[in-house]
């Protein structure tokens, strides 16, 4: 598939989740492509780094459900900080393992699972729709019960995948993604390279099956400039450039059309001749 | 001439005394050579990371990758299982805490929706202050971070009826503080040398437990200086986040 043939399945109102963290294994090129598309009203779920900043900035999204946006080497995200202060998402701010908790009950079709993050905190006063239950047993104990997630749809960036949508993951954490994956009634996965099945890699990398994914993207330099070990680190100037620009109003304009107008050879290009 | 951060990195390092085969978790530069400093010294037994994916034995500078050897893969997945199961200690940065130690980073304001400022998040905080010891380090110890109510409660504090909480320590730039008073009120306990308990409490948003006279923080050992100065920091970063005055 292409990147726009996996925005083209995607609909207005969708819950999309994102795997990476922070800054860092982000599925960027499919992000991008999003931005080119009208898709708005978006539900967002992920640990969010310049994806979210970037979706929240193209006002592609309608609610956020995260538990934290960083971009690791900078702590705050400037277009989420922007789209917070400026009351324009709405918010389901959760523990980050409650978000892991969420994913994982609806990757087992479990309405719930039950969790001690989250309680005595303000996550049950700001998402006042959350419940308690109490251990059956002999505890007794109260515990959150943290409510499945289901996504419409999931995107992740591997650094290997075949064509029949097994992937590899080379670097030192899954994070998630396979929880997004599973959570997910369709998921899509960019890669940086495409290669036959017999070269995916060792066993504890092939963590996302082909039954888990909808579709694979060849996507080379698909998460700059967020990190994708070892096939390369986070482009830090690249990130500082993009910070920068995020805090004026006509520096975000220039950044926009230098960047993020054209297609994504377009941008590997513009990228290359900074 | 022993110096204030000198000073800070020690009082960090006793947070972490006496914790046994646990995961210490530092935020921020001073914490961090704090735990490698317990590790050389009195609590050998703990499990350091490299912020990264992997348990990393040894001890090694602040700004350098660890040479190894590594112990263990530890992805974000296992450092849940780890701190669910309540194996770990960490030494977070507040941007708010209050009198009770309930702790604020996720945003500052009246208004949730839309906050005045919008910070990083929850991250772990609400399930990290539940599950295991969290102690706390403010850089800069002033009244916007101590403050009477935080606005967003993210890490849980003693008066939130959970029995599980325990906040060991806060170490500031001026002072370490802990829970000790009546009901779990915020009480100073040393003052740092050339620090007066009234800089302390005049940088403070609401009323700290004095009780009796306030001792000093204790200094480094000169082993101790030895591993800051020639093994965990010897760029002097520790400069960076508590200048000397």
């Amino acid at each position: 598939m292409t990147a726009d043939e996996v925005v083209s399945e995607l609909r207005p109102g969708m819950t999309i989740g994102i795997g990476g963290w922070g800054s860092r294994r982000k599925p960027m090129s499919l992000i991008r492509a999003m931005l080119r598309s009208d898709l708005s009203d978006l539900t967002i779920v992920a640990y969010g780094g310049p994806d979210v900043g970037l979706l929240c900035a193209a006002g592609k999204v309608r609610r956020l459900i995260y538990g934290f946006v960083s971009l690791d080497s900078i702590p705050l995200e400037p277009h989420f900080q922007a789209a917070r202060q400026g009351g324009a998402i709405k918010v389901t701010e959760y523990d980050e393992g409650m978000l892991q908790w969420a994913l994982y009950a609806a990757c087992l079709r479990l309405p719930f699972l039950p969790a001690k993050a989250g309680l005595g905190s303000d996550v049950q006063r700001l998402n006042p729709d959350l419940r308690t239950v109490r251990s059956p047993y002999c505890d007794g104990t109260e515990l959150l019960a943290v409510p499945a997630l289901p996504l419409d749809a999931a995107l992740i960036h591997m650094n290997r995948a075949d064509a029949a949508g097994n992937t590899a993951f080379l670097g030192p954490d899954l994070y998630f993604d396979d929880l997004f994956a599973g959570a997910a009634a369709r998921a899509y996965v960019s890669c940086e390279r495409l290669v036959p099945t017999s070269e995916l890699g060792d066993y504890p990398s092939l963590k996302i099956h082909r039954w888990m994914t909808t579709g694979v993207v060849l996507s080379r330099n698909g998460a700059h400039f967020t990190s994708c070990a070892p096939d390369y680190d986070r482009d830090e100037s690249f990130q500082r450039e993009y910070v920068a620009a995020a805090k004026d109003p006509a520096a975000w304009q220039a950044f926009a059309s230098r960047y993020l107008e054209g297609t994504e050879e377009q941008y590997q290009r513009a990228v290359r001749s900074r | 001439m022993i110096t204030r951060a000198e000073i800070c990195v020690t009082a960090c390092a006793d947070a972490w005394r006496g914790d046994g085969e646990i995961l210490a978790s530092p935020f921020g530069i001073i914490p961090t050579i704090g735990a490698r400093l317990a590790r050389a010294t009195s609590s050998p037994d703990l499990l350091l990371s490299d912020g990264e994916a992997r348990f990393v034995a040894g001890t090694w500078a602040v700004d350098d990758p660890p040479p190894g050897p590594v112990e263990g893969w530890i992805p974000f997945r296992a450092v849940f299982d780890m701190l669910w199961a309540g194996r770990r200690h960490a030494m977070m940065v507040p941007s708010q805490l209050d009198r009770f130690g309930n702790m604020n980073i996720s945003a500052i304001g009246d208004d949730f929706a839309r906050p005045a400022r919008a910070l990083i998040g929850m991250r772990g905080a609400p399930g990290n202050t539940v599950c295991h010891p969290v102690s706390y380090w403010v850089p800069r110890h002033q009244r916007r971070v101590f403050v009477p109510r935080v606005d967003v409660v993210c890490g849980v504090g003693y008066d939130r009826g959970i029995h599980s909480v325990s906040i060991p320590r806060v170490v500031t730039n001026l002072a370490v503080l802990d829970f000790g008073g009546p009901s779990h009120a915020m009480r100073l306990v040393s003052a740092h040398p050339g620090v007066s308990v009234d800089e302390v409490t005049g940088n403070t948003g609401f009323g700290l437990v004095i009780d009796g006279e306030i001792a000093q923080t204790r200094m480094p050992t000169t082993e101790e200086l030895r591993l800051i100065r020639d093994i965990i920091d010897p760029r002097s970063l520790r400069d960076q986040e508590v200048p000397p005055p």
